[in-house]
């Protein structure tokens, strides 16, 4: 490890110095969503469109993801091998579904009559979640790509501050859906199924 | 890792004498990681883009120089303005200041490098290829003709059908890109790099200011980064974030390109503070009057500007709430200035003061931008505004603030760190020319634009008609424009004549007191053979560089990469595919992804 005047690491800096960049980015997305919200014309509109019940069930999902994360990084750090390598593709294979769960219910709205240009919700809609879920998307590839690493046994200890960085980014990603879950499902006024 | 250890362990301090630091033909210029040869590379691209730039002000010039004027078209005309506006703001200015990011600020806290040398080379290619790709458009179909600032909905693919926008969009999104990722670079480095001793309160005004831009930069520019996403999907998929028919707003394109647009100025201008802050002390032959309060003042202005965006919208009629909110935030702006103002006067009262052409630019500087800072605070008051805006009164006053503060300091910092860069001195006597010319010109340009814009001259506006009484200050305008030019010619033949003189600079031949001046100029590829303890603000004037510990240091030079490139030539492929078709995209993305596994997985050392 190079010396530092402050003793964190570079990468463990960088990343939280992007994250912050990356607030800015949801955080322009969010406010248009805010907005613009019951400002679209023509339906279909949000409080018929959203499934609470079932997207409390993948953002459960995220979250425990969250928590295979920590279990990961904890595995890596402790040297235990056949942790580092459970708890990373369980936390991959947690994202994906999370992921799956988007694809159906942006397929489900498509079917509905949700095009993209349809109205202002569908704009608004697609492209934060979007943003996130293509967030979620590097996430998972960066997790493989680690968990390939543990396979070949090159995930050891002394890599644990890439770990780290990875679970730093893991953990905003996650934090910002609690952030999205909140104002676009909980505060749509839609009644559920 | 062999080679790169073996050399410098072998004889620090050899390189520096042969030039080694620069040695080495194209491809070691493509695929280094040094950060002296990329604030390099950011300074000779950065100059070029200006020449464009000012080849594009010169065209406007012509063309406004007498009423009904037919040198160019209305359509030639918009296309120039734009260009104009983007090119000097995004791809002259913030590069050059990236230069001496790059350049100065590792020297100045006592580093070999900076935190991620590769990301820094990725930055610079995002910056060049997002500059050549919005460039390109002049010959793909046109250029942008909406204004830098390309208000909604004018931008709609109803109104601007062509690719000129799109252009826009894709190369500012590589360009501001490559801005974040250097910005998040500099944070690290300068939290991370400090020598020992190096606190945050003895690190050098052009270091802070660095350190304030970057925030800036990570913070400012993602806003507008959405914003262009938003109005890309209107254009190519039919979304309606600013469609009024769909219920969108185009004013949600102002705000939010604001909330970009006004920090960006002070990402304009408090480079230049940073570097005149440096200088005046080095020229005046004292510490900086007021250190911690010129700090604390970058600090409070950077802050402030994330809340007064909406002083560009008073005309938009956000009620008198708002502009009361935004009138009042933007006035306080001025006290801080007001106070760095100060404390360069005061650094400079009772000092042994040397006119060098680097201190004529610093001195230039702290008269011009009181000019512009005075026209901004009559322009804070709404009611004012309403009179000024669109007229040509903002076009003086922003061409103050930029021309006289941004493009005055940094030339200052070239004059003032040219010996550092290349060991040789410019010529003083024909920087005195060029300052004069300058200083000269611009005052003749952009000062009567002041009558003429209360006179109701309007902004963005390819001709007048004669009798309204535009002609003379026009005229003057455009006088003054060829005399500025003129000017950097004069700089530019400076620039070649010293190139081909002798390296006899030496380590600090200004006498100067901060870090960077300790080490030979050019200094070596390792800049210091031992990294210093500081002791002192002023290190070089107080004894203030702890004496090294003895026996050799260990450290590592990074190996070059041609990664970095790799990554930004996949992401300027996404960028045409864009326009061009799908496959293109694709194999844009495969590019990219071949090149950051390649990155990921490449040894460093």
């Amino acid at each position: 490890m190079e010396r530092t005047s402050t003793s964190i690491p570079n990468e463990k800096m960088l990343m939280w110095t992007f994250i912050g960049s990356e607030c800015m980015l949801f955080g322009s997305l969010i406010a248009t969503f805010l907005v613009y919200r019951d400002q679209s014309i023509v339906g279909p509109y949000e409080e018929e469109l959203l499934n609470i019940p079932f997207i409390t069930v993948t953002t459960f999902v995220l979250l425990m993801s969250s928590l295979m994360m920590v279990l990961a990084l904890s595995a890596v750090q402790r040297g235990d091998r056949r942790g580092s390598r459970l708890f990373l593709l369980l936390t991959a294979i947690l994202g994906l579904i999370f992921l799956g769960g988007q694809f159906y219910e942006f397929s489900h709205f498509a079917h509905e009559g949700l095009g993209l240009s349809r109205n202002l919700f569908a704009g608004t809609f697609y492209l934060t979640t979007g943003f996130h879920g293509a967030h979620v998307a590097v996430g998972v590839i960066w997790l493989l790509t680690l968990w390939t690493l543990a396979l070949r046994g090159r995930l050891g200890p002394e890599k644990s501050v890439t770990v780290e960085v990875a679970g730093l980014y893991w953990h905003f990603v996650d934090v910002v859906w609690i952030v999205l879950f909140t104002v676009i499902y909980l505060m749509s006024g839609a009644t559920g199924a | 890792m062999a080679t790169a250890e073996a050399r410098v362990h072998g004889s620090p301090g050899a390189e520096a004498k042969s030039g080694g630091t620069y040695a080495g033909g194209i491809w070691s210029w493509i695929t280094t990681v040094d950060h002296k040869r990329i604030g390099i590379l950011y300074f000779v691209s950065s100059l070029a883009f200006f020449l464009i730039g000012g080849i594009e002000a010169m065209l406007i010039r012509l063309q406004l120089a007498g009423p009904e004027n037919t040198l160019l078209s209305a359509q030639a005309y918009n296309q120039i303005f734009t260009m104009h506006g983007v090119t000097m703001l995004l791809f002259a200015v913030m590069p050059m200041s990236a230069a001496f990011f790059n350049f100065i600020v590792p020297l100045q806290i006592g580093a070999r490098d900076v935190a991620f040398p590769r990301l820094n080379a990725f930055s610079y290619w995002l910056f060049l290829f997002g500059a050549l790709f919005l460039n390109s458009s002049f010959f793909l179909g046109g250029a942008p003709d909406v204004g830098w600032f390309a208000y909604a909905n004018l931008t709609s693919s109803q109104f601007s059908p062509g690719h000129g926008v799109d252009f826009y969009i894709l190369g500012l999104a590589l360009a501001g890109a490559g801005s974040i990722v250097a910005a998040l670079n500099f944070i690290v480095t300068i939290i991370n790099l400090r020598a020992p001793g190096m606190t945050f309160m003895r690190l050098p005004l052009f270091t802070w200011m660095t350190f304030v831009v970057s925030f800036l930069i990570i913070l400012a520019f993602p806003p507008f980064t959405i914003s262009t996403v938003f109005l890309l999907f209107d254009r190519m998929f039919g979304t309606l974030f600013f469609e009024p028919a769909g219920g969108g707003d185009p004013r949600l394109w102002q705000h939010l390109f604001w909330i970009f647009g006004h920090p960006e100025v002070y990402i304009l201008i408090l480079p230049a503070f940073g570097i005149i802050s440096d200088v005046i002390p080095t020229f005046s032959r004292k510490p900086l009057f007021g250190y911690p309060v010129v700090v604390y003042s970058g600090v409070l202005i950077a802050f402030l500007g994330f809340g007064v965006w909406a002083h560009h919208m008073f005309s938009v009629g956000l009620g008198p709430v708002a502009n009361s909110a935004f009138s009042g935030l933007t006035m306080l702006i001025a006290i801080p200035t007001g106070v760095k103002i100060f404390n360069w006067i005061a650094t400079m009262w009772g000092g042994s003061l040397r006119f060098r052409t680097a201190m004529l630019f610093s001195i230039g500087l702290v008269a011009m931008f009181v000019i512009g800072g005075l026209s901004g605070v009559m322009h804070s008051s709404a009611p004012a505004d309403l009179q000024q805006t669109d007229t040509y009164f903002v076009v003086a006053h922003f061409h103050y603030v930029l021309f006289g503060g941004s493009i005055l300091g940094l030339f200052a910092g070239v004059y003032y760190w040219f010996p550092k860069v290349t060991g040789r001195f410019l010529n003083e006597r024909l920087g005195a020319v060029h300052f004069w010319g300058m200083f000269l010109g611009l005052n003749l340009t952009f000062f009567p634009m002041h009558f003429a814009g209360l006179h109701g001259q309007p902004r963005r506006t390819f001709t007048y008609p004669a009798g309204l009484g535009f002609e003379g200050f026009n005229l003057v305008s455009t006088i003054g424009a060829v005399i500025t030019f003129l000017a950097v010619l004069v700089f530019l033949v400076n620039l070649v004549r010293s190139l081909r003189t002798a390296a006899t600079a030496g380590a600090n031949p200004w006498e100067a007191s901060t870090l960077e001046w300790s080490i030979g100029s050019p200094p070596p590829p390792h800049n210091f053979d031992h990294t210093p303890g500081v002791t002192s603000r002023d290190p070089l004037w107080h004894d203030g560089i702890a004496p090294p510990p003895p026996g050799e240091e260990e450290f590592h030079m990074p190996n070059p990469s041609f990664w970095p490139l790799v990554v930004a030539g996949g992401l300027l492929l996404i960028m045409a595919g864009a326009l061009v078709g799908l496959p293109l995209v694709l194999f844009g993305v495969a590019v990219t992804l071949v090149g950051i596994y390649g990155w990921s997985f490449e040894p460093i050392h």
